[in-house]
């Protein structure tokens, strides 16, 4: 038998207390909402975080360095060709003596723009399309789907190829050529988002409410598709730029004096016995920004991979 | 009464971003051999915790075994290794979820499943294994055990793949059974069959059951004695008569009285419990009900209440049942069934330490 | 007498029609709601129930029959304006607190949209007064108004989504499974919120669930549905205490009660259909059995349950 030990409480404290139990509802923590939370998570990752600085240097670059440079891109010196990286030349010239630095950076704004554009360009085309062929379903989704398939059974290089030569080896012609194809990727993507999330019942409330066909798509399901959308978007770019580098290295992309990364590694391979710095530094920058773009779509994905917060 | 398990004031703290979450905050309380204890609760009451904690599959991290014993058929299982918990689970304890699609592998066929338990347990042929995962099958109600073998979890409806998991879980004859929540998704009709199927084998294989739930009816069907989980801690616990009619701690109450009886008539108001459960990375000081109960008193915000005594099987952590608290009365559902049993003592007795 | 407010007839619906899965969620099922009462509709899983919650709202086009609301068809309504109408005038609760807000927008928001959609309110100022005269009425605060969905447990959930079916003031709400994924405590806290609301706003209700007692304690009349049919319709009291379908009384011997004696004695009946042993010349349909007891039978089931109602 337990034995009472001495007694615990003073005994007004043995009182009633009259409470108001609706204060019960009160939420402690701070209202974050789910981007303040995914970016919270993004800032986590470390490798992440040193990609998006490296790419707002490298942007930071592009846009500054041939303004203040006192070299022009074009700027013919047959006085000094194939010169070694030097304090007046930081990275060389190259065999019509221009700066490989200016030029280098003149590239990076081609190169980033011809990614950038492309890949928005392919967000637009593939959200409608994979939106409505996902959210409409049956008929119009077969066929929407297949018309998709078929354009995506032809060789995406082979496509670009006969785009510039039919249309001419432009900037613009060049990202056109990309989209062409480009956005089927795009679609997939949100059409699966889009399957997914029709029956979920915040949508079927919507519906009961009197949403239109156009405010269900743009307010409930596209934003809550936005997340693999994004990732998408941030693998899309370097997919791009490398398509774009890869052309021009093979001679089928822009043509000279315009530089972009890849036209310079094309005129820089037959010399890299000799004058190695004219394909190593765009090569570098390559290699560089689709890096720094893939582990920043990952640090994306990880951030805001939907877990079960409940 | 040989006891199969006794857990002594156990803590469990889970390591997460918006802070420490201390999920269990000192829970006591044992299993006798041959007993249903049911394990009541509401979400992030600890009841599904305490549940993996035995079975040691919290993950740690972020979980962390903070305090505590747990003693499984004799052996304290809180310092053993994973290694060692291997041998233990299946044999000695084994568990039973809500959800059989998460527990069984869907790409391998149901026979082979529990075959690959018994295997891993004793040393048979495949032949011998066969036979008997044919006869668990038929023992949990699998009608043509022996084609049915062969199937893939998938083509089973839900109430038969949980009797498939059922079958796993007792393939090893182990003398712990814990079942989380196994009937909560399924259909009144089936979960009826599922909790005869429970009892049948309870009886056959001498198995101790921890069931944990918070259908008030199914732990009326199934329970010899409950616990009742609030806050990662239990507030009351007894026989199953003591919890339903003799009733003391106003979590209880507010559980009897919320639920609807089948005999009630028009007019009487379910009793809602106001609010939600506290948030437990800032646990609260004193009794966590207090918050949210209409009996509390001024001592429930400043200290913990200690366990009270109120017959041999019967313990209730409330400072209500302090000599010093007022007389209060329980919802009116309570009072109406309320009856005194034997065995109940005079005055509650307040206990010093566990159980 | 009350005025009829739904109004079901031989309502179908199939799934997969033509093909070898096709499915007959609702077949041939007729009721009618009376304006003001709550009539439950239960049944396990597969029975229909859900679906036809579901196609009275038009979420779901019927295969056959008719589902008249005040005497319109609501599956031929061709005007837009009538239809914008319906849709104030009939709203629905779901079941799953996780998955029936949307997580990316505001509980402002989310309640306001009914009214944004039609056009019920002026400006921005009146638009977060209703809201928060839509929250205070469902027990939560102005302060919530700013926060978003996974900041709340799943009975203040349901609350939003309450408070969102209320801000377009309907007459009619379906609640398919409202609470079924909540707890206990918080049931309750639901049921006596939807009561409540009954009672001033004057709504009403199609409570379909599959937990009894709780249906019970919140229905006038309550319909049973098994594999797509009606087996038994009648008030609340007279079906708990007379159940006549053998499928009904197998499912009332099923339930468990928080009463360990009760539960001592209860003996389960477990339901076979074949009892029925329908050949071809029996026509089974809802018989009225007793005033306000129909049952689903034929002729010579009718004349059983009668003489088994009356000896009761």
């Amino acid at each position: 038998m337990i034995k009472m030990t001495s007694s615990v409480g003073e005994k007004e404290k043995f009182v009633l207390v009259r409470q108001n139990l609706e204060e019960a509802e009160k939420i402690e923590k701070k209202s974050i909402s789910f981007w303040g939370d995914a970016f919270y998570r993004f800032r986590q990752n470390k490798l992440a975080m040193f990609c998006v600085f490296l790419l707002l240097v490298l942007v930071a670059m592009a846009i500054f360095v041939p303004w203040f440079s006192k070299y022009d891109y074009d700027t013919n010196d047959l006085m000094n060709t194939n010169q070694p990286p030097s304090a007046k030349h930081w990275f060389g010239t190259d065999d019509l003596g221009r700066d490989v630095f200016v030029r280098t950076w003149v590239g990076a704004r081609i190169s980033l723009t011809i990614g950038v554009v492309a890949a928005l360009i392919d967000l637009l085309i593939g959200v409608v399309w994979g939106g409505i062929a996902g959210y409409k379903g049956g008929r119009v989704d077969e066929v929407m789907m297949r018309i998709a398939d078929i354009l995506n059974g032809i060789p995406y290089l082979l496509v670009i190829i006969l785009f510039m030569v039919v249309f001419g080896q432009e900037l613009w012609t060049m990202i056109l050529a990309m989209t062409v194809t480009g956005w089927i990727n795009m679609a997939r993507i949100v059409r699966g988002q889009v399957l997914q999330l029709k029956n979920q019942e915040f949508v079927l409330a919507a519906r009961t409410l009197g949403a239109s066909f156009s405010r269900i798509l743009f307010k409930h399901v596209i934003p809550n598709a936005m997340g693999p959308i994004l990732v998408t978007l941030t693998l899309t770019i370097p997919s791009a730029i490398f398509t774009e580098a890869f052309l021009s290295f093979l001679g089928l992309g822009l043509n000279p004096p315009l530089a972009s990364w890849g036209t310079m590694a094309n005129e820089g391979l037959p010399a890299l016995e000799y004058y190695p710095w004219r394909l190593f530094f765009p090569a570098t920058f390559i290699c560089l920004t689709m890096f720094a773009l893939n582990v920043i779509g990952d640090g994306l994905r990880d951030a805001i991979d939907p877990r079960l917060r409940k | 009464m040989e006891k199969i398990l006794e857990i002594k004031d156990l803590e469990v703290k889970f390591h997460t971003q918006s802070g420490t979450v201390h999920a269990l905050r000192g829970v006591n309380f044992h299993l006798n051999k041959g007993e249903t204890l049911a394990l009541v609760g509401e979400s992030g009451s600890g009841k599904s915790v305490t549940a993996q904690a035995i079975m040691k599959l919290l993950p740690t991290p972020p979980a962390e075994i903070t305090k505590g014993q747990i003693i499984l058929d004799g052996e304290d299982i809180v310092p053993k290794t994973e290694k060692q918990m291997e041998k233990i689970r299946g044999n000695v304890v084994s568990m039973i979820f809500q959800d059989p699609m998460t527990s069984l592998n869907p790409t391998m066929r149901v026979g082979r499943q529990i075959d690959e338990l018994i295997m891993k347990n004793e040393k048979v042929s495949r032949q011998e294994a066969k036979r008997r995962a044919i006869e668990l099958l038929d023992m949990v109600g699998i009608p043509n055990a022996a084609s049915r073998y062969n199937q893939y979890p998938h083509q089973f409806s839900g109430g038969m793949r949980q009797r498939v998991m059922i079958a796993i879980a007792v393939a090893a004859r182990p003398k712990l059974l814990i079942a989380d929540e196994p009937t909560t998704a399924l259909d009144v009709t089936i979960q009826a069959q599922i909790l005869e199927l429970m009892k049948r084998l309870k009886e056959k294989l001498e198995t101790s059951i921890i069931f944990i739930t918070h259908d008030l009816g199914v732990v009326a069907n199934m329970a010899d004695r409950v616990a009742v989980m609030y806050a990662g801690q239990i507030v009351e616990i007894g026989t199953s008569d003591e919890i339903f009619y003799d009733p003391r701690h106003p979590y209880t109450w507010g559980l009897l009285s919320s639920m609807p009886s089948l005999d009630a008539n028009d007019g009487e108001e379910l009793h809602a419990i106001p609010g939600s459960p506290p948030d437990l990375t800032k646990p609260p000081v004193g009794d966590a009900f207090a918050r949210r109960s209409p009996y509390a008193l001024q001592i429930d915000f400043e200290k913990e209440p200690p366990m009270f005594q109120v017959s041999e099987t019967h313990f209730v952590k409330s400072w209500l049942l302090h000599p010093n608290a007022p007389k209060v009365e329980p919802p009116k559902i309570v009072q109406q069934r309320r009856r005194v049993l034997p065995g109940t003592f005079e005055h509650p007795v307040l206990v010093e330490g566990g159980l | 007498m009350a005025e009829k407010l739904v109004e079901v007839k031989h309502l179908k619906k199939y799934f997969n029609v033509g093909k070898p899965n096709m499915v007959k969620a609702i077949d041939d099922v007729s009721f009618y709601i009376y304006k003001g009462e709550t009539l439950g509709l239960v049944g396990e899983s597969g029975c229909g129930k859900s679906t036809t919650g579901r196609t009275i709202i038009r979420l779901y086009n019927a295969t056959g029959g008719q589902v008249l609301y005040q005497g319109k068809d609501v599956h031929r309504i061709k005007s837009k304006k009538e239809l914008k109408e319906l849709n104030r005038k009939m709203q629905m609760i779901f079941q799953d607190p996780y998955a029936s807000l949307n997580p990316r927008m505001k509980v402002v928001d989310i309640i306001a949209e009914g009214m944004d959609i039609h056009g019920l309110v002026k400006n921005k100022t009146e638009r977060m007064e209703k809201v928060v005269e839509l929250l205070e009425t469902v027990g939560l605060n102005e302060e919530h108004a700013n926060r978003y969905p996974h900041e709340f447990s799943g009975g203040q959930r349901q609350r939003i989504g309450i408070a969102r079916a209320l801000a377009v003031n309907p007459e009619f709400v379906i609640a398919d499974e409202p609470i079924s994924a909540l707890d206990v405590s918080i049931q309750a806290q639901v049921v006596n919120l939807m009561k409540r609301l009954q009672k001033e706003k004057g709504l009403t209700y199609l409570f379909i669930a599959h937990d009894l007692s709780m249906v019970k304690y919140i229905s006038d009349r309550i319909g049973v549905m098994y594999f797509g049919k009606l087996v038994e319709l009648a008030p609340s009291d007279d079906l708990y205490k007379h159940p006549l379908h053998p499928y009904t009384k197998s499912l009332l011997s099923a339930i468990p009660l928080p009463d360990p004696d009760y539960e001592r004695s209860r003996k389960r009946i477990p339901y076979d259909p074949s009892v029925h042993q329908y050949t071809d010349q029996d026509r089974p349909e809802m018989r009225e059995v007793a005033p306000g007891h129909f049952v689903y039978c034929s002729e010579r089931e009718f004349e059983q349950y009668k003489k088994e109602y009356e000896n009761r």
